[in-house]
């Protein structure tokens, strides 16, 4: 570091100029931050700025510390990648969140003043990352699963120029849909059943050079890291035949829920009650002629009990609704009226739900006389030669409505997915008692330290990040893509397998040139371990999200970069702080926490560091400034990669050094977490429940360390939540460890 | 039973769907009806109903033939049409309820002694008599439906109405004596006989 | 010759001496303002209204609107059919759609027409008035005519249900028609915004189940005075009749002290293009305006 030469420059535009005493400003990063050279500029983001800065780093400035809006401003004209760059946010985080007027103008000039102290004090510290050198670039894709899910899949990626590796288990292709007779509608006038398309993808599967398909073979052994996964593919006769691949699709698809836990219903007790893929093979059987019971004799009543086994709120059964199976009862009835409009075909349901343009297609059922009775079935029993189907009518307030004669009763139950093992046995098993029987057989088996499969978040569905992240995994280069992922029908999982291959081929080539993918999309740094430092505690490999870090022989971690999302989550959870990335570290937030001049007690001028999520809470913070919400002047911001990079010491070191109170805030975490990385604000607010006894020994109030979960849109709530906390701290007093 | 009413259900077996897609004015839209119950909440005598709309689509469908024409609820409908604008489904049901209580008058099951089915037959027969209603006739018609004395009861009670309405020049006593009227009465007689007896054909309302 | 000429369907209500001539006595000193011809449809007849479902059925039914347009077709030729009466236009506009739609149903009525030696071609269209006034004429034209705005008087539009649904004025929501508080206000009227403007009157049945039709009547009139209204104004010889009627039952039944006019829209218009209390038939209300009879009468 001997080589460093800094330079701080402040920015008079966007009435910085007016606001703030900038000549103060550039004083103290002279004098406090120790920058080599100090410029301030009246339009810093113009043409004549962003010149003078270039200008600099060709004669030989290394760090740069720019103290005018906020980093996520102005990105364009401040883009020097080949330097360190921090940012002093002057004016999202200062002038627009503080009153005008003499009154204020000291504590809004004390604020500016510190954050500029801060971003001298972290564009020390950073290093500008030169890239993961551990890259390598195997450009072919796994997919797992040829139903229509993996050969919409592989076909997609083979289009697009890659290669494709093919795996299914059964001895052909198809899948779900292969054993289908016909398919719900995807086209206008969507009016009747389709043909489902499948023989011609299989076709076009044959036909494509880029595709190598493996039938009756599954996964045996998934090592490695995106860009350079070997695959262990374990074939019917016993021989292994191994694949290097750069990224997987994991379209495993579903298992209908087993209507023998429905005895009820008749489930099991009767051959002539069916589950949806019994009376696809009864129609496939009967090849567009009248559908036939198993025993060979004519269908003339038949009814669709929807929901069976699903929306169960007793606990025994699928607590979800799949979403499919009332289009598919639709379709079914349909075979029968479209080859005998004198069969009787009665679906009843609770609430017809028919997504997509399903509602032509239930009009359309309704007009070839498909009846449907809004009900919900108590039993079904055997009645002579046919069975006497009981239900409570709820139109017509009926308990006890009865069909005594119906000849054949199809059950729809829901689709359980096919996902494997999930990453912590203790729940799956509380789970298992609740809801379905999941395959515990593992799909991928990885040899990742996690866990042999990707995780999963509810109902054995693998946990894919629904509102930023579809198709996006916990496993870094695996896009779950179909039914493995939620419930869905062809439509849908057609559209899920395009998605998914895209993602599939960014991992390719984001791992080509070590970069990171989203949120941290282009980043190139990744973390850096001091192993010599290491206890061997195994927190880091824990606590990834994403199940980046392995454990060698000797129990030491293992970072296997392209799985890396750059969250630190590693780095927060490390309590000897060896883990850090080259423009991320403990000691570049921790310095930034230290740089904050603090005044006495007596001055009655608090100081709270809050430590804020750059995803959520960062740009809601900057959006109150926009929108010129104000908020206290006693606080200092930092933004954090997420929660989980928050290590302890960070918070220990504020409160020693005479902060009165610490906010963390980070994303919404549990089931409908909104956390980019997954469990980081989860492991954060785990993490702080232990802050009490810090506090306790340093005998602090519980109080002076707190954490809010902020939406992104929290943009009114936020500033109130700060100045309701400055209000709190003001109350309690003081912190004693001023000095 | 009414031998018309033998004959329906005879040809149509169980199944009071189709006989209602056949002889019910826009019967067969009933089998559209998804029961979301909108023109239930829409109807200005909803809460008059034995079965709303939405109920008695629900019944045709179970084929709850007798309940459904014995009924009373869709003499309730005053043809305010809210239910047919507000209708998710376009489901002509304003024309489907008058068609029932058509089909049910026709089959001689409707309620007895219903007040609407009264004086809709009432008024048809009015009309027909010289193609113009007669006003007059057709409120002293409903008022003695009930017999005499109730008949003079509830011209009382409206007498304040029927004066108002005689001095405002909108009640023509003379209406009793020369009522207006078309002239081609012939013409109209003669064409209602027949629309009737090709509906009744068309309907199977033609008594074997 | 006349600006516009069309073939009109007065209907039964509105003959001289029944219950809404005086509509017919309005629309006629206003169509004389406008200068719009209307021609009776030579021997029209009844077009059953809605209330003659039971007992007449269907094709009878549009037989007997089937000969009204048979008829203005042959007489008439090229004129559309205006009706003043709601039911009348929805009768003959139901008989039109159906026919015009449904092969059978033409080729039946067709052949019950021939039995008054008339056939239906499809060849005129029906209007209401009020079409004719919006479509034919606009606001701007018939505020041209205005001679004395009725400045200061508060009116309810009650629109009520066959003007308004199924087919309505074209443009129009059949939640909140608004074509009723225009014409309204074209004539210099206030038009009070109010809740019950589509409420169903009962219809006929306020003659077969007056209980229930009076509470309808109630919630009409209540809501006009709550929304400070003077006086009800309506496209409808029906709702007028029921509404103005019945003021005296309701409040025999529910205790109120009800006393509303209720007036034609055509009625209104006359007032304002100068039309005298006679002319504007307003002395074929039971419940009287003696606010418009002063208006009037002022110079």
């Amino acid at each position: 570091m001997a080589d460093q030469k800094i330079a701080a420059y402040v920015c008079q535009g966007c009435g910085l100029g007016e606001r703030l005493d900038t000549k103060a400003l550039a004083q103290i990063a002279k004098t406090d931050g120790k920058a080599h050279l100090i410029r301030e500029h009246e339009f810093l983001c113009n043409a004549d700025g962003v010149a003078t800065i270039q200008k600099d780093i060709d004669e030989g400035v290394t760090h740069i510390a720019i103290a005018a809006c906020s980093r996520r401003s102005k990105t364009e004209a401040f883009y020097f990648p080949t330097v360190a760059m921090s940012r002093a946010n002057l004016r999202e985080g200062v002038i627009w969140v503080r009153p005008e007027g003499d009154e204020h103008q000291e504590t809004t000039q004390e604020m500016a003043q510190d954050y500029v102290r801060m971003a001298c004090a972290e564009a020390k510290k950073l290093v500008q990352p030169m890239g993961n050198t551990d890259v390598a670039c195997d450009a072919t894709v796994l997919v797992v699963g040829g139903g229509i899910t993996g050969m919409t899949a592989a076909l997609e990626a083979s289009k697009t120029g890659y290669k494709v590796i093919l795996v299914e288990k059964a001895a052909q292709l198809g899948g779900w849909a292969g054993k289908l007779w016909k398919r719900v509608p995807f086209k206008e006038p969507f009016a009747d059943p389709a043909d489902t398309g499948v023989e011609a993808m299989i076709t076009a599967i044959a036909a494509d050079g880029n595709i190598k398909v493996y039938l009756n073979a599954t996964i045996a052994k998934t090592d490695g890291a995106p860009g350079r996964f070997m695959i262990d593919i374990a074939t019917e006769s016993g021989s292994v035949a191994q694949e290097h691949v750069g990224s997987i699709v994991q379209a495993s698809g579903f298992t209908l829920y087993d209507m023998n836990k429905l005895p009820e219903l008749g489930g099991g007790k009767s051959p002539h009650v069916v589950d949806q893929a019994g009376l696809e093979a009864l129609a496939k059987a009967a090849n567009g002629g009248a559908i036939k019971r198993a025993d060979g004799s004519a269908v003339n009543t038949v009814v669709f009990v929807q929901c069976a086994g699903q929306r169960d709120d007793t606990g025994k059964h699928l607590s979800y609704c799949s979403g499919t199976c009332c289009n598919t009862s639709i379709k079914q009835a349909m075979y029968f009226k479209d080859q005998n409009p004198d069969v009787d075909t009665v679906v009843i349901f609770d609430d017809l739900r028919t997504p997509g343009n399903g509602e032509d297609f239930y009009r359309s059922a309704q007009k070839k006389g498909v009846t449907f009775t809004k009900g919900k079935v108590s039993s079904v029993e055997a009645n002579g030669s046919g069975l006497k189907v009981v239900f409570n009518d709820l139109i017509l307030g009926d308990q006890n409505a009865t069909i005594e004669n119906a000849d054949l009763v199809v059950l729809a139950t829901g689709q359980v997915p096919n996902s494997g093992v999930n990453i912590d046995p203790s729940k799956l098993e509380e789970e298992t008692e609740s809801v379905a029987e999941f395959k515990q057989i593992s799909i991928l088996n990885l040899s990742y330290r996690q866990g042999p499969d990707v995780p999963q978040l509810k109902q054995g569905f693998v946990d894919s990040h629904f509102i930023c992240f579809p198709y996006e995994s916990r496993r870094t280069g695996i896009y779950p893509a179909g039914p493995v992922r939620r419930p869905m029908d062809i439509a849908q999982a057609t559209e899920d397998a395009t998605g998914a291959t895209m993602k599939a081929i960014q991992a390719i080539e984001n791992a080509a040139v070590g970069r990171a993918a989203h949120p941290r999309s282009g980043d190139l740094s990744f973390p850096i371990v001091r192993i010599e430092g290491c206890t061997q505690c195994k927190r880091c490999t824990v606590e990834c999200p994403f199940g980046a870090i392995d454990e060698d022989e000797k129990r030491y971690p293992v970072f296997n970069e392209s799985r890396c999302r750059r969250c630190g989550t590693c780095m927060g959870a490390c309590p000897v702080r060896v883990i850090s990335f080259e423009n991320y570290s403990v000691d570049s937030v921790g310095s930034q926490i230290k740089a904050v001049d603090m005044p006495d007690e007596f001055q009655e001028k608090p100081r709270i560091l809050i430590l804020a999520c750059e995803n959520d809470a960062y740009p809601a913070l900057d959006m109150a400034g926009m929108n010129h919400n104000n908020y206290s002047a006693y606080v200092r911001i930092i933004p954090v990669r997420c929660l989980g990079s928050v290590n302890l010491i960070w918070v220990t070191d504020a409160l020693n050094s005479g902060y009165d109170g610490v906010m963390m805030m980070g994303c919404k975490h549990g089931d409908n977490y909104q956390c980019h990385f997954v469990k980081g604000s989860e492991i954060a607010s785990q993490r702080l429940s232990k802050v009490d006894e810090t506090l306790k020994s340093l005998n602090l109030e519980p109080e002076r360390v707190q954490n809010f979960e902020v939406a992104i849109t929290d943009i009114e709530r936020v500033p109130q939540l700060i100045n309701d906390y400055a209000a709190k701290i003001q109350e309690i007093g003081m912190s004693p460890f001023k000095f | 039973m009414s031998d018309l009413n033998t004959q329906a259900v005879a040809k149509y077996r169980n199944n009071f769907l189709k006989e209602v897609e056949a002889c019910v004015e826009e019967g067969d839209w009933v089998k559209m009806c998804m029961q979301c119950g909108v023109c239930s909440g829409s109807c200005p005598f909803g809460p008059h109903w034995d079965h709303p709309p939405q109920e008695l689509f629900m019944m045709i469908r179970a084929g709850k033939r007798e309940e459904v024409l014995t009924s009373s609820s869709m003499w309730m409908c005053t043809s305010c049409y809210n239910c047919i604008v507000r209708c998710p489904r376009e489901i002509p049901i304003t024309h489907i309820m008058h068609g029932l209580a058509n089909y049910a008058h026709r089959l001689g099951l409707a309620p007895k002694n219903q007040p609407t089915r009264h004086f809709s037959g009432l008024f048809w027969n009015n009309i027909i008599k010289t193609g113009r209603v007669n006003e007059l006739k057709l409120s002293l018609g409903l008022y003695f439906r009930d017999g005499l004395v109730s008949g003079i009861k509830v011209g009382m009670a409206m007498a304040s109405v029927g004066i108002g309405m005689v001095l405002a020049k909108r009640l023509n006593p003379i209406e009793l004596i020369k009522p207006h009227g078309c002239k081609d009465t012939k013409g109209i007689h003669a064409m209602l006989k027949k629309a009737r007896e090709i509906e009744d054909r068309r309907k199977g309302l033609t008594a074997a | 010759m006349a600006t516009k000429e069309y073939a009109f369907y007065p209907g039964c209500s509105s003959q001289p001496g029944a219950s809404a001539s005086n509509y017919l006595t309005s629309v006629n000193s206003m169509c004389k303002t406008l200068d719009i011809k209307l021609t009776e449809i030579p021997d029209w007849n009844c077009c059953g209204a809605s209330i003659g479902y039971a007992e007449g059925g269907e094709l009878p039914r549009h037989a007997m609107n089937a000969r009204n347009l048979a008829m203005a077709e042959r007489e008439l030729p090229g004129q559309k059919v205006v009706a003043t009466c709601a039911a009348c236009w929805l009768s003959a506009r139901e008989t039109k759609e159906r026919l015009d739609h449904n092969s059978t149903m033409r080729a039946d009525a067709n052949e019950a027409l021939k039995e008054a030696g008339l056939e239906y071609q499809g060849k005129a269209e029906v209007m209401h008035m009020v079409e004719v006034l919006i479509e034919d004429f606009g606001y701007d034209e018939l505020k041209k005519h205005v001679v004395k705005p009725l400045e200061g008087i508060k009116f309810a539009g009650y629109v009520g249900c066959q003007t308004n649904r199924p087919f309505g004025i074209d443009g129009e929501s059949f939640e909140n028609p608004v074509y009723l508080d225009k014409l309204v206000e074209t004539m210099g009227g206030e038009a009070v915004a109010y809740d019950q403007k589509v409420t169903c009157c009962g219809g006929a049945l306020a003659f077969s189940e007056p209980e229930k039709s009076q509470k309808q009547i109630k919630d009409i009139v209540e809501s006009a005075y709550d929304h400070g209204a003077e006086m009800i104004v309506t496209p409808c010889p029906l709702c007028q009749a029921n509404v103005e009627i019945y003021q005296g039952a309701v409040n025999k039944r529910y205790g109120t002290k009800f006393n509303i006019p209720v007036l034609y829209y055509s009625q209104l218009m006359t007032l304002a293009y100068g039309g005298s209390a006679k002319e504007a038939g307003l002395d074929g209300h039971i419940i009287k305006a003696p606010k418009l009879e002063a208006f009037a009468a002022k110079k």
